[in-house]
């Protein structure tokens, strides 16, 4: 890969700094309520023009395909990009530790509160709303599935084997994905 | 101790590099393995906890820390935190590289559009999961249908339907 220096055209803004990067990431991980991807863009691409909309959409396009939360994996990918590991550190520091620092404390004091039956009550609803959100993600990743019969029954498949028969993710995976990757190949070619 | 943070560096690291698709897709194993292999805490709890970073501000996954805070403490915060994300950022790193070679090659978007639907089915399973922990009443399997449904076909922002979960939750219909 490239030095970015070489990269960054005439005019456009200066490559941040490691400690740059630790405050733009944290920034992001404390206003990103449900979801840092839309705030993600508006920060990167917007706000400090870290990166151009089409170095943006390429880089999500790797963390999207890689294992990991894309957010998390773009924080990694840009601190590497700009400042090397230390990049790399000082920005996926700055995105988990204000949001792990408050989900902390807001466990201390569910601990506290645990055995309220308000309370309960509280986070029943919560996580109810929460296992909606959950089931919408569901729908939404699976709309260009609408009729293709095979990879909806490999869907099927992974769905029963994980939340009704509890089997183990890893061999799950080693059976269904290259099945999947078959399917899809077999629907393009 | 020693042990149990052993036990979950083993499990958050393996986590780590299965995640295709995001956090959610993961949510399921992780219950699997804290609930039910080695009962850390019950299945309610860990609905609790998905919920409470759900509703947190950060990224989708921060339930790691919350479990390992319950679990080990300080300890157990550290320990998970870097085998959820060392393991998937060095990857990324390595990917990095070689991405540029890779990201117009004719077999990558077939791996990836061959991943979507294990997304969906774990996804999926994920919501059932933490749906079936949460709902002992008619009222909260409706809250978890209308929040699914309104978020789906609709444009409102997941806090409001997070907040209107808790709210009837604090009526009394939890």
């Amino acid at each position: 890969m490239q030095s970015r220096a070489s990269e960054i055209g005439a005019g456009a803004v200066e490559p941040p700094t490691a400690l740059q990067l630790f405050t733009g990431f944290l920034a992001l991980g404390l206003t990103g309520f449900g979801g840092v991807l839309p705030m993600s863009h508006r920060m990167l691409v917007e706000k400090r023009r870290w990166l151009s909309d089409a170095e943006f959409t390429d880089l999500l396009g790797l963390c999207q395909f890689l294992p990991g939360g894309n957010i998390i994996n773009l924080s990694v990918a840009v601190g590497l990009q700009f400042r090397g590991i230390r990049g790399a550190l000082a920005a996926i520091i700055g995105l988990i530790a204000g949001p792990s620092l408050i989900l902390i404390g807001l466990a201390i004091v569910y601990g506290h509160y645990e055995n309220n039956v308000t309370l309960q009550h509280v986070f029943a609803g919560l996580a109810a709303a929460a296992a909606g959100l959950l089931g919408a993600t569901a729908l939404k990743i699976a709309a260009p599935l609408r009729s293709k019969p095979v990879p909806i029954v490999i869907a099927l498949l992974c769905f029963g084997a994980i939340a009704l028969l509890r089997l183990p993710l890893l061999p799950t995976m080693l059976i269904l994905t290259p099945l999947s990757i078959f399917a899809i190949w077999k629907y393009t070619s | 101790m020693i042990a149990l943070l052993m036990a979950l560096a083993g499990i958050f690291s393996e986590l780590s590099l299965l995640a295709f698709g995001g956090g959610n897709t993961i949510l399921p194993e992780m219950q699997r393995q804290v609930v039910e292999i080695h009962q850390w805490m019950s299945a309610r709890d860990f609905s609790a906890m998905f919920a409470l970073a759900q509703a947190a501000p950060g990224p989708n996954m921060m339930v790691v820390t919350l479990v390992g805070w319950r679990v080990a403490g300080w300890a157990g915060v550290l320990v998970t935190s870097l085998a959820k994300f060392g393991p998937s950022s060095i990857l990324t790193g390595i990917a990095l590289h070689g991405w540029k070679r890779y990201k117009d090659a004719p077999w990558r978007p077939i791996v990836q559009a061959g991943l979507v639907p294990i997304t969906v089915g774990l996804v999926g399973a994920s919501a059932l999961l933490i749906a079936k922990a949460s709902d002992h009443s008619i009222a909260m399997t409706a809250v978890t249908a209308v929040c699914a449904l309104l978020s789906w076909k609709t444009r409102l922002h997941p806090l409001v339907l997070l907040a209107g979960g808790a709210a009837i939750g604090l009526i009394g219909l939890g």
